[in-house]
Protein backbone atom coordinates (compact mmCIF):
# COMPACT_ATOMS: atom_id res chain seq x y z
CA UNK A 1 0.00 0.00 0.00
CA UNK A 2 3.00 2.44 0.86
CA UNK A 3 4.60 0.90 -1.95
CA UNK A 4 2.95 3.21 -4.70
CA UNK A 5 4.33 6.82 -3.77
CA UNK A 6 8.15 6.10 -3.77
CA UNK A 7 7.53 3.70 -6.88
CA UNK A 8 6.27 7.46 -8.97
CA UNK A 9 8.60 8.67 -7.42
CA UNK A 10 11.45 6.55 -8.74
CA UNK A 11 9.57 6.46 -12.40
CA UNK A 12 9.39 10.19 -12.44
CA UNK A 13 13.15 10.43 -11.50
CA UNK A 14 13.86 8.05 -13.78
CA UNK A 15 11.87 9.58 -17.06
CA UNK A 16 13.38 13.11 -15.75
CA UNK A 17 17.02 11.47 -16.21
CA UNK A 18 15.98 9.55 -19.65
CA UNK A 19 15.28 12.99 -20.97
CA UNK A 20 17.69 14.63 -19.85
CA UNK A 21 19.93 12.61 -21.50
CA UNK A 22 17.99 12.05 -24.81
CA UNK A 23 18.02 16.30 -25.04
CA UNK A 24 22.14 16.35 -24.45
CA UNK A 25 23.24 12.83 -26.91
CA UNK A 26 20.61 14.52 -29.51
CA UNK A 27 21.92 18.20 -29.17
CA UNK A 28 25.68 16.81 -29.10
CA UNK A 29 25.60 13.88 -31.93
CA UNK A 30 23.41 16.56 -34.17
CA UNK A 31 26.30 18.78 -34.22
CA UNK A 32 28.72 15.99 -34.53
CA UNK A 33 26.66 13.07 -36.23
CA UNK A 34 28.82 10.68 -33.63
CA UNK A 35 25.57 8.82 -31.55
CA UNK A 36 27.98 6.72 -30.24
CA UNK A 37 30.46 9.22 -29.42
CA UNK A 38 27.79 11.28 -27.22
CA UNK A 39 26.41 8.19 -25.41
CA UNK A 40 29.93 7.37 -24.61
CA UNK A 41 30.44 10.84 -23.05
CA UNK A 42 27.24 10.36 -21.33
CA UNK A 43 27.16 7.08 -20.23
CA UNK A 44 28.67 7.66 -16.78
CA UNK A 45 26.82 10.52 -15.69
CA UNK A 46 23.50 9.14 -17.10
CA UNK A 47 24.47 6.29 -14.45
CA UNK A 48 25.11 8.25 -11.79
CA UNK A 49 21.35 10.17 -12.36
CA UNK A 50 19.60 6.97 -12.99
CA UNK A 51 20.91 5.55 -9.49
CA UNK A 52 21.01 9.42 -7.90
CA UNK A 53 17.67 11.37 -8.66
CA UNK A 54 15.55 8.40 -7.67
CA UNK A 55 16.63 9.21 -3.85
CA UNK A 56 17.58 12.72 -4.17
CA UNK A 57 15.17 14.21 -6.36
CA UNK A 58 15.63 15.68 -10.14
CA UNK A 59 18.15 18.45 -9.43
CA UNK A 60 16.89 22.06 -10.62
CA UNK A 61 18.79 22.23 -13.82
CA UNK A 62 19.18 18.04 -15.49
CA UNK A 63 21.05 18.93 -17.87
CA UNK A 64 23.07 20.86 -16.73
CA UNK A 65 23.51 18.28 -13.80
CA UNK A 66 24.54 15.89 -16.16
CA UNK A 67 26.83 17.54 -17.86
CA UNK A 68 28.85 18.78 -14.78
CA UNK A 69 29.03 14.92 -13.65
CA UNK A 70 30.48 14.31 -16.99
CA UNK A 71 32.88 16.48 -17.28
CA UNK A 72 33.93 15.79 -14.02
CA UNK A 73 34.18 12.25 -14.45
CA UNK A 74 36.42 12.73 -17.42
CA UNK A 75 39.03 14.76 -15.55
CA UNK A 76 39.20 11.47 -13.11
CA UNK A 77 42.60 9.95 -14.52
CA UNK A 78 41.08 6.67 -14.25
CA UNK A 79 37.87 7.89 -16.16
CA UNK A 80 39.74 9.17 -18.84
CA UNK A 81 41.28 5.91 -19.96
CA UNK A 82 37.57 4.48 -20.55
CA UNK A 83 36.16 7.14 -22.46
CA UNK A 84 37.22 7.44 -25.73
CA UNK A 85 38.44 10.22 -27.77
CA UNK A 86 35.76 11.08 -29.51
CA UNK A 87 33.66 11.14 -25.94
CA UNK A 88 36.15 13.77 -24.79
CA UNK A 89 35.88 15.89 -27.96
CA UNK A 90 32.02 15.77 -26.83
CA UNK A 91 32.00 16.94 -23.92
CA UNK A 92 34.47 19.73 -25.10
CA UNK A 93 32.01 20.61 -27.64
CA UNK A 94 29.33 21.12 -25.34
CA UNK A 95 30.93 22.69 -22.69
CA UNK A 96 32.09 24.94 -24.60
CA UNK A 97 28.56 26.22 -26.27
CA UNK A 98 26.56 25.44 -22.55
CA UNK A 99 28.98 27.61 -20.41
CA UNK A 100 27.96 30.60 -23.26
CA UNK A 101 24.01 29.56 -22.84
CA UNK A 102 25.21 29.42 -18.74
CA UNK A 103 21.22 28.06 -18.69
CA UNK A 104 19.91 24.53 -19.15
CA UNK A 105 16.19 26.27 -19.81
CA UNK A 106 18.32 27.25 -23.31
CA UNK A 107 19.02 23.76 -24.91
CA UNK A 108 17.47 23.67 -27.76
CA UNK A 109 15.55 20.35 -28.34
CA UNK A 110 17.22 18.17 -30.98
CA UNK A 111 15.70 15.05 -30.41
CA UNK A 112 13.32 15.03 -33.10
CA UNK A 113 15.81 15.71 -35.84
CA UNK A 114 17.50 12.82 -34.00
CA UNK A 115 14.76 10.41 -34.16
CA UNK A 116 14.61 11.67 -37.97
CA UNK A 117 18.32 10.44 -38.57
CA UNK A 118 17.43 7.48 -36.53
CA UNK A 119 14.60 5.94 -38.79
CA UNK A 120 16.38 7.18 -41.68
CA UNK A 121 15.62 5.03 -45.13
CA UNK A 122 19.44 3.92 -45.35
CA UNK A 123 19.12 2.42 -41.77
CA UNK A 124 17.93 -0.95 -41.65
CA UNK A 125 13.70 -0.73 -40.86
CA UNK A 126 13.93 -3.49 -38.20
CA UNK A 127 16.40 -1.42 -35.92
CA UNK A 128 15.13 1.95 -36.11
CA UNK A 129 12.69 1.73 -33.20
CA UNK A 130 15.37 -0.20 -30.79
CA UNK A 131 18.25 2.90 -31.80
CA UNK A 132 15.51 5.62 -30.64
CA UNK A 133 15.05 3.54 -28.16
CA UNK A 134 18.65 3.58 -27.11
CA UNK A 135 19.70 7.31 -28.14
CA UNK A 136 16.35 9.24 -27.22
CA UNK A 137 15.60 7.21 -24.04
CA UNK A 138 19.14 5.67 -22.96
CA UNK A 139 17.36 2.13 -23.01
CA UNK A 140 20.48 -0.58 -22.85
CA UNK A 141 20.63 -2.98 -25.87
CA UNK A 142 19.79 -6.10 -23.16
CA UNK A 143 16.51 -4.45 -21.99
CA UNK A 144 15.57 -3.62 -26.15
CA UNK A 145 16.61 -7.08 -26.86
CA UNK A 146 14.13 -8.46 -24.75
CA UNK A 147 11.28 -6.33 -25.78
CA UNK A 148 11.56 -7.45 -29.24
CA UNK A 149 12.33 -11.46 -28.78
CA UNK A 150 16.21 -10.86 -30.38
CA UNK A 151 19.08 -11.70 -28.58
CA UNK A 152 21.35 -9.06 -26.62
CA UNK A 153 24.35 -9.90 -28.49
CA UNK A 154 22.51 -9.66 -31.92
CA UNK A 155 20.52 -6.21 -30.66
CA UNK A 156 24.06 -5.27 -29.47
CA UNK A 157 25.77 -5.55 -33.38
CA UNK A 158 22.93 -4.28 -34.65
CA UNK A 159 22.93 -0.95 -32.75
CA UNK A 160 26.54 -0.30 -33.17
CA UNK A 161 26.54 -1.07 -36.83
CA UNK A 162 23.50 1.18 -37.45
CA UNK A 163 25.28 4.23 -35.53
CA UNK A 164 28.61 3.51 -37.58
CA UNK A 165 26.58 3.75 -40.64
CA UNK A 166 25.06 7.56 -39.24
CA UNK A 167 28.19 8.62 -39.13
CA UNK A 168 30.09 7.24 -42.60
CA UNK A 169 27.14 7.95 -44.34
CA UNK A 170 26.51 10.96 -43.05
CA UNK A 171 23.02 10.91 -42.25
CA UNK A 172 21.54 14.69 -41.88
CA UNK A 173 20.04 15.40 -38.57
CA UNK A 174 17.44 16.95 -39.68
CA UNK A 175 13.71 17.65 -40.22
CA UNK A 176 13.14 16.99 -43.70
CA UNK A 177 11.44 19.35 -45.79
CA UNK A 178 8.00 19.48 -46.95
CA UNK A 179 8.14 17.30 -50.05
CA UNK A 180 9.59 14.64 -48.61
CA UNK A 181 8.49 14.64 -44.98
CA UNK A 182 5.14 12.82 -45.07
CA UNK A 183 7.40 9.44 -46.30
CA UNK A 184 10.02 10.58 -43.92
CA UNK A 185 7.71 11.33 -41.33
CA UNK A 186 5.95 7.29 -41.62
CA UNK A 187 9.40 6.07 -40.40
CA UNK A 188 9.49 7.56 -37.90
CA UNK A 189 5.86 7.14 -36.62
CA UNK A 190 6.40 3.23 -37.63
CA UNK A 191 8.97 3.30 -35.11
CA UNK A 192 7.33 5.12 -32.90
CA UNK A 193 4.22 2.65 -33.12
CA UNK A 194 6.98 -0.72 -33.35
CA UNK A 195 8.19 0.14 -29.67
CA UNK A 196 4.48 0.79 -28.17
CA UNK A 197 3.42 -2.46 -30.33
CA UNK A 198 6.31 -4.80 -28.25
CA UNK A 199 5.19 -3.21 -25.17
CA UNK A 200 1.49 -3.66 -26.29
CA UNK A 201 1.81 -7.39 -26.80
CA UNK A 202 4.47 -8.08 -24.00
CA UNK A 203 3.34 -10.80 -22.75
CA UNK A 204 0.78 -10.70 -19.42
CA UNK A 205 0.89 -6.70 -20.37
CA UNK A 206 3.33 -6.11 -17.65
CA UNK A 207 6.62 -5.06 -17.20
CA UNK A 208 9.98 -5.74 -19.06
CA UNK A 209 13.13 -5.63 -16.86
CA UNK A 210 10.73 -2.57 -14.89
CA UNK A 211 9.75 -0.86 -17.42
CA UNK A 212 7.14 -0.93 -20.49
CA UNK A 213 7.49 0.02 -23.94
CA UNK A 214 3.97 1.16 -24.59
CA UNK A 215 4.71 3.35 -21.69
CA UNK A 216 7.97 4.79 -23.72
CA UNK A 217 6.08 5.09 -27.23
CA UNK A 218 3.40 6.46 -26.11
CA UNK A 219 5.90 9.15 -24.53
CA UNK A 220 8.10 9.53 -27.76
CA UNK A 221 4.08 9.70 -29.78
CA UNK A 222 3.80 13.02 -27.23
CA UNK A 223 7.12 14.20 -28.05
CA UNK A 224 6.73 14.09 -31.68
CA UNK A 225 2.81 15.51 -31.49
CA UNK A 226 4.20 18.27 -29.47
CA UNK A 227 6.85 19.00 -31.85
CA UNK A 228 4.95 19.18 -34.93
CA UNK A 229 1.57 19.98 -33.72
CA UNK A 230 0.46 20.51 -37.06
CA UNK A 231 1.25 17.05 -38.90
CA UNK A 232 -2.02 15.15 -38.89
CA UNK A 233 -0.64 11.52 -38.65
CA UNK A 234 1.47 12.59 -35.59
CA UNK A 235 -1.52 13.12 -33.45
CA UNK A 236 -3.05 10.00 -35.42
CA UNK A 237 -0.79 7.80 -33.59
CA UNK A 238 -0.51 9.57 -30.46
CA UNK A 239 -4.54 9.45 -30.54
CA UNK A 240 -4.42 5.44 -31.73
CA UNK A 241 -1.74 4.61 -28.92
CA UNK A 242 -3.74 6.41 -26.17
CA UNK A 243 -7.21 4.73 -27.40
CA UNK A 244 -5.32 1.40 -26.74
CA UNK A 245 -3.51 2.32 -23.59
CA UNK A 246 -6.90 3.45 -22.21
CA UNK A 247 -7.80 -0.25 -22.31
CA UNK A 248 -4.75 -1.43 -20.58
CA UNK A 249 -6.29 -2.59 -17.19
CA UNK A 250 -9.40 -3.88 -18.53
CA UNK A 251 -7.68 -6.58 -20.90
CA UNK A 252 -6.97 -8.81 -17.74
CA UNK A 253 -9.23 -9.54 -15.13
CA UNK A 254 -8.35 -10.30 -11.02
CA UNK A 255 -7.30 -13.84 -11.63
CA UNK A 256 -4.78 -12.70 -14.70
CA UNK A 257 -6.69 -14.64 -17.41
CA UNK A 258 -6.95 -12.83 -20.76
CA UNK A 259 -10.54 -10.86 -21.61
CA UNK A 260 -11.59 -9.54 -25.38
CA UNK A 261 -12.41 -6.60 -26.31
CA UNK A 262 -16.05 -7.13 -26.35
CA UNK A 263 -16.18 -8.56 -22.76
CA UNK A 264 -14.55 -5.77 -21.23
CA UNK A 265 -15.44 -4.27 -18.24
CA UNK A 266 -16.13 -0.79 -19.60
CA UNK A 267 -15.85 1.01 -15.72
CA UNK A 268 -12.02 -0.11 -16.27
CA UNK A 269 -11.52 1.94 -19.42
CA UNK A 270 -9.51 5.23 -18.74
CA UNK A 271 -11.87 7.90 -19.45
CA UNK A 272 -9.40 10.93 -19.41
CA UNK A 273 -7.32 8.85 -21.96
CA UNK A 274 -9.90 8.60 -24.23
CA UNK A 275 -11.00 12.00 -24.16
CA UNK A 276 -7.64 13.14 -24.71
CA UNK A 277 -7.56 10.42 -27.86
CA UNK A 278 -10.68 11.60 -29.27
CA UNK A 279 -9.75 15.44 -28.84
CA UNK A 280 -6.30 14.64 -30.58
CA UNK A 281 -8.39 12.91 -33.61
CA UNK A 282 -10.56 15.68 -34.04
CA UNK A 283 -8.17 18.55 -34.18
CA UNK A 284 -6.13 15.92 -37.02
CA UNK A 285 -9.61 15.62 -38.84
CA UNK A 286 -9.39 19.25 -38.87
CA UNK A 287 -6.10 19.11 -40.85
CA UNK A 288 -8.38 17.82 -43.97
CA UNK A 289 -5.30 14.80 -44.36
CA UNK A 290 -6.33 11.39 -44.10
CA UNK A 291 -3.67 8.84 -42.80
CA UNK A 292 -3.24 5.51 -41.66
CA UNK A 293 -2.98 6.38 -38.01
CA UNK A 294 -5.85 8.50 -38.50
CA UNK A 295 -7.82 5.47 -39.85
CA UNK A 296 -6.42 3.33 -37.24
CA UNK A 297 -7.67 5.60 -34.50
CA UNK A 298 -10.92 6.07 -35.57
CA UNK A 299 -11.34 2.16 -35.31
CA UNK A 300 -10.60 2.59 -32.03
CA UNK A 301 -12.82 5.35 -31.38
CA UNK A 302 -15.70 3.50 -32.77
CA UNK A 303 -14.85 0.67 -30.52
CA UNK A 304 -15.33 3.14 -27.43
CA UNK A 305 -18.80 4.50 -28.11
CA UNK A 306 -19.70 0.90 -26.70
CA UNK A 307 -19.27 2.99 -23.72
CA UNK A 308 -22.00 5.71 -24.65
CA UNK A 309 -24.15 3.67 -26.74
CA UNK A 310 -23.68 0.23 -25.17
CA UNK A 311 -23.16 -0.75 -28.65
CA UNK A 312 -20.15 -1.14 -30.93
CA UNK A 313 -21.10 0.59 -34.51
CA UNK A 314 -19.82 -2.58 -36.81
CA UNK A 315 -20.75 -0.77 -39.86
CA UNK A 316 -18.46 2.30 -39.32
CA UNK A 317 -15.64 -0.44 -38.41
CA UNK A 318 -15.97 -1.62 -41.76
CA UNK A 319 -15.95 1.23 -43.79
CA UNK A 320 -12.87 2.43 -42.06
CA UNK A 321 -11.02 -0.78 -42.34
CA UNK A 322 -12.34 -0.46 -46.47
CA UNK A 323 -10.26 2.68 -46.30
CA UNK A 324 -7.24 1.49 -44.57
CA UNK A 325 -6.65 -1.72 -47.03
CA UNK A 326 -6.56 1.12 -49.88
CA UNK A 327 -3.89 3.12 -47.95
CA UNK A 328 -2.33 0.75 -46.13
CA UNK A 329 -3.40 -2.84 -46.73
CA UNK A 330 -1.77 -5.74 -45.02
CA UNK A 331 -2.27 -9.16 -44.05
CA UNK A 332 -3.64 -7.53 -40.53
CA UNK A 333 -5.27 -4.81 -41.70
CA UNK A 334 -7.05 -8.07 -44.06
CA UNK A 335 -7.87 -10.23 -41.15
CA UNK A 336 -8.98 -6.96 -39.11
CA UNK A 337 -11.41 -5.87 -41.91
CA UNK A 338 -12.93 -9.99 -42.09
CA UNK A 339 -13.96 -9.74 -38.44
CA UNK A 340 -15.68 -6.06 -38.87
CA UNK A 341 -17.32 -7.99 -41.56
CA UNK A 342 -18.80 -10.78 -39.90
CA UNK A 343 -19.62 -9.04 -37.33
CA UNK A 344 -21.98 -6.25 -39.80
CA UNK A 345 -23.14 -8.75 -42.22
CA UNK A 346 -22.60 -12.35 -40.65
CA UNK A 347 -19.62 -15.12 -39.84
CA UNK A 348 -19.73 -16.53 -43.43
CA UNK A 349 -18.94 -13.28 -45.17
CA UNK A 350 -16.10 -12.65 -42.91
CA UNK A 351 -14.76 -16.08 -43.18
CA UNK A 352 -14.97 -15.24 -47.36
CA UNK A 353 -13.02 -12.30 -46.37
CA UNK A 354 -10.67 -13.98 -44.70
CA UNK A 355 -10.21 -16.62 -47.37
CA UNK A 356 -9.60 -13.71 -49.93
CA UNK A 357 -5.76 -13.95 -47.95
CA UNK A 358 -5.35 -17.19 -49.25
CA UNK A 359 -1.90 -19.51 -49.06
CA UNK A 360 0.31 -16.31 -47.80
CA UNK A 361 3.21 -18.02 -46.31
CA UNK A 362 3.30 -14.83 -44.01
CA UNK A 363 -0.22 -16.97 -42.19
CA UNK A 364 1.97 -19.88 -41.41
CA UNK A 365 2.72 -18.26 -38.10
CA UNK A 366 0.81 -15.55 -37.42
CA UNK A 367 -1.71 -16.33 -34.62
CA UNK A 368 -4.08 -13.48 -34.90
CA UNK A 369 -5.04 -14.58 -38.31
CA UNK A 370 -5.93 -18.36 -36.90
CA UNK A 371 -7.67 -17.27 -33.48
CA UNK A 372 -9.71 -15.35 -36.23
CA UNK A 373 -10.57 -18.03 -38.39
CA UNK A 374 -11.41 -20.66 -35.45
CA UNK A 375 -13.99 -17.85 -34.07
CA UNK A 376 -15.89 -17.34 -37.58
CA UNK A 377 -15.60 -21.26 -38.03
CA UNK A 378 -16.75 -21.98 -34.66
CA UNK A 379 -20.06 -19.29 -35.50
CA UNK A 380 -20.86 -21.48 -38.30
CA UNK A 381 -20.68 -24.66 -36.61
CA UNK A 382 -17.82 -26.05 -38.43
CA UNK A 383 -16.44 -27.32 -35.15
CA UNK A 384 -13.83 -29.98 -36.53
CA UNK A 385 -11.92 -27.22 -38.95
CA UNK A 386 -12.73 -24.76 -35.73
CA UNK A 387 -10.97 -27.00 -33.19
CA UNK A 388 -7.93 -27.36 -35.83
CA UNK A 389 -7.55 -23.41 -36.40
CA UNK A 390 -7.94 -22.94 -32.64
CA UNK A 391 -4.47 -25.36 -32.29
CA UNK A 392 -3.08 -23.68 -34.94
CA UNK A 393 -3.59 -20.30 -32.80
CA UNK A 394 -2.72 -21.63 -29.56
CA UNK A 395 0.27 -23.22 -30.84
CA UNK A 396 1.52 -20.09 -31.99
CA UNK A 397 0.63 -17.70 -28.75
CA UNK A 398 3.33 -16.72 -26.39
CA UNK A 399 1.12 -15.53 -24.27
CA UNK A 400 -0.25 -18.35 -20.90
CA UNK A 401 -3.04 -15.94 -20.41
CA UNK A 402 -4.39 -15.29 -24.19
CA UNK A 403 -3.20 -19.20 -24.59
CA UNK A 404 -5.05 -20.51 -21.45
CA UNK A 405 -8.31 -18.56 -23.31
CA UNK A 406 -7.94 -19.99 -26.75
CA UNK A 407 -7.81 -23.66 -25.09
CA UNK A 408 -11.51 -22.66 -23.36
CA UNK A 409 -12.56 -21.59 -26.43
CA UNK A 410 -11.42 -24.75 -28.19
CA UNK A 411 -12.92 -26.88 -25.31
CA UNK A 412 -16.65 -25.15 -25.26
CA UNK A 413 -16.67 -26.43 -28.94
CA UNK A 414 -17.83 -29.80 -28.00
CA UNK A 415 -20.75 -28.34 -25.85
CA UNK B 1 20.09 -23.12 -40.12
CA UNK B 2 18.77 -25.95 -37.14
CA UNK B 3 18.60 -24.51 -33.62
CA UNK B 4 18.50 -27.00 -30.63
CA UNK B 5 15.99 -25.82 -27.89
CA UNK B 6 16.03 -27.37 -25.02
CA UNK B 7 13.17 -26.87 -22.29
CA UNK B 8 14.11 -26.51 -18.32
CA UNK B 9 11.42 -26.43 -15.67
CA UNK B 10 10.85 -26.93 -11.96
CA UNK B 11 10.22 -31.35 -11.93
CA UNK B 12 9.04 -31.01 -8.96
CA UNK B 13 6.72 -27.95 -9.45
CA UNK B 14 4.90 -29.91 -12.21
CA UNK B 15 4.74 -33.22 -10.36
CA UNK B 16 2.83 -31.30 -7.74
CA UNK B 17 0.75 -29.71 -10.34
CA UNK B 18 -3.07 -29.79 -9.98
CA UNK B 19 -4.41 -32.09 -12.66
CA UNK B 20 -6.19 -29.72 -14.86
CA UNK B 21 -2.97 -27.88 -15.36
CA UNK B 22 -1.39 -30.92 -16.42
CA UNK B 23 -4.02 -31.77 -19.13
CA UNK B 24 -3.67 -28.05 -20.30
CA UNK B 25 -0.10 -27.97 -20.69
CA UNK B 26 -0.21 -31.16 -22.19
CA UNK B 27 -2.54 -29.71 -24.71
CA UNK B 28 -0.77 -26.44 -25.66
CA UNK B 29 2.58 -28.76 -26.40
CA UNK B 30 0.00 -30.87 -28.99
CA UNK B 31 -0.86 -27.23 -30.47
CA UNK B 32 2.23 -25.79 -30.36
CA UNK B 33 4.48 -29.08 -32.03
CA UNK B 34 1.33 -29.29 -34.50
CA UNK B 35 1.70 -25.08 -35.56
CA UNK B 36 5.62 -26.10 -35.65
CA UNK B 37 4.84 -28.98 -37.99
CA UNK B 38 2.45 -26.77 -40.52
CA UNK B 39 4.54 -24.12 -40.14
CA UNK B 40 7.50 -26.26 -41.90
CA UNK B 41 9.65 -25.63 -38.67
CA UNK B 42 9.49 -28.73 -36.79
CA UNK B 43 12.54 -31.57 -37.36
CA UNK B 44 12.75 -33.37 -33.73
CA UNK B 45 11.39 -32.95 -30.25
CA UNK B 46 10.51 -35.14 -27.41
CA UNK B 47 9.56 -35.17 -23.71
CA UNK B 48 12.35 -36.75 -21.26
CA UNK B 49 11.46 -38.45 -18.26
CA UNK B 50 12.46 -37.15 -14.72
CA UNK B 51 16.00 -36.54 -14.21
CA UNK B 52 15.54 -38.98 -11.25
CA UNK B 53 15.76 -41.96 -13.71
CA UNK B 54 18.98 -40.35 -15.25
CA UNK B 55 22.14 -42.03 -15.35
CA UNK B 56 25.73 -40.37 -15.53
CA UNK B 57 28.57 -42.18 -17.23
CA UNK B 58 32.44 -41.21 -17.51
CA UNK B 59 34.82 -42.62 -18.42
CA UNK B 60 38.35 -41.29 -16.19
CA UNK B 61 41.32 -43.32 -16.18
CA UNK B 62 40.19 -46.10 -17.61
CA UNK B 63 38.14 -46.60 -15.36
CA UNK B 64 34.26 -46.32 -16.42
CA UNK B 65 32.03 -44.41 -13.77
CA UNK B 66 28.18 -44.86 -13.49
CA UNK B 67 26.10 -42.70 -11.30
CA UNK B 68 23.07 -42.44 -10.76
CA UNK B 69 21.02 -39.28 -11.27
CA UNK B 70 21.38 -35.53 -13.34
CA UNK B 71 25.02 -34.62 -14.66
CA UNK B 72 24.15 -31.19 -12.96
CA UNK B 73 21.98 -30.67 -9.71
CA UNK B 74 20.26 -27.18 -10.90
CA UNK B 75 17.18 -25.66 -10.01
CA UNK B 76 15.13 -26.29 -13.56
CA UNK B 77 16.06 -29.70 -15.11
CA UNK B 78 16.12 -30.53 -18.83
CA UNK B 79 12.60 -31.68 -19.60
CA UNK B 80 12.60 -31.66 -23.28
CA UNK B 81 14.07 -30.73 -26.85
CA UNK B 82 12.70 -29.29 -29.98
CA UNK B 83 15.19 -29.32 -32.90
CA UNK B 84 13.82 -27.07 -35.59
CA UNK B 85 14.65 -25.58 -39.06
CA UNK B 86 14.81 -21.72 -38.94
CA UNK B 87 16.11 -18.94 -40.98
CA UNK B 88 17.78 -17.49 -38.59
CA UNK B 89 18.53 -16.70 -34.60
CA UNK B 90 15.95 -14.19 -33.79
CA UNK B 91 13.33 -16.57 -35.70
CA UNK B 92 14.38 -19.43 -33.68
CA UNK B 93 13.88 -16.76 -30.48
CA UNK B 94 10.17 -16.22 -31.30
CA UNK B 95 9.73 -20.25 -31.89
CA UNK B 96 11.12 -20.43 -28.45
CA UNK B 97 9.24 -17.59 -27.05
CA UNK B 98 5.87 -19.51 -27.63
CA UNK B 99 6.48 -22.36 -26.61
CA UNK B 100 4.21 -23.48 -23.36
CA UNK B 101 7.70 -24.25 -21.40
CA UNK B 102 8.68 -20.79 -21.89
CA UNK B 103 6.12 -19.44 -19.10
CA UNK B 104 6.67 -22.02 -16.28
CA UNK B 105 10.64 -22.31 -16.99
CA UNK B 106 13.17 -21.27 -19.10
CA UNK B 107 14.11 -22.13 -22.81
CA UNK B 108 17.87 -22.33 -24.03
CA UNK B 109 17.92 -21.97 -28.27
CA UNK B 110 21.39 -23.41 -29.40
CA UNK B 111 21.91 -23.36 -33.00
CA UNK B 112 23.57 -26.55 -34.43
CA UNK B 113 26.88 -26.90 -35.36
CA UNK B 114 27.09 -28.54 -38.70
CA UNK B 115 29.86 -31.11 -39.23
CA UNK B 116 31.07 -28.82 -42.65
CA UNK B 117 31.67 -25.94 -40.70
CA UNK B 118 34.18 -27.18 -38.77
CA UNK B 119 35.19 -30.18 -40.52
CA UNK B 120 35.24 -29.03 -44.20
CA UNK B 121 37.88 -31.19 -45.15
CA UNK B 122 36.45 -34.36 -44.00
CA UNK B 123 32.78 -33.89 -45.19
CA UNK B 124 34.13 -32.15 -48.52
Amino acid sequence: MTAGRPDTARAAAEAAARQSYGKLVAYLAARTRDVAGAEDALADAFAAALERWPRTGVPEKPEAWLLAVARRRSIDAVRRRLTSEAGRDHLKLIAEEMEARMTDEDLPDERLRLMFACAHPAIEAGVRAPLILQTVLGFDAATIASAFLVSPATMSQRLVRAKSRIRETSIPFRVPERAELGERLDTVLEAIYAAFAEGWSDPAGTETRGRNLATEGIWLGRLVASLMPDEPEALGLLALMLFAEARRAARRNAAGDYVPLAEQDLALWDDALIDEAEALLRCAAGKGVIGRYQLEAAVQSAHTTRRLTGRTDWMAIRELYDALSVIAGSPVVAINRAVAIAEAEGAAAGLAALYVLGDDKRLDDYQPYWAARAGLLARLGNIPQASEAYDRAIGLERDPAVRRFLQGKRAALRN
Amino acid sequence: MQYLLLIYGNEAAMAAAPKEAAIQMSAAYGAYTEAMKKAGVFLAGERLKPTKIATTVRVAGGKTNVIDGPYADTKEQLGGYYLIEAPDMDAAISWAARCPGAGTGTMEVRPIWPMAEYMPAYTA
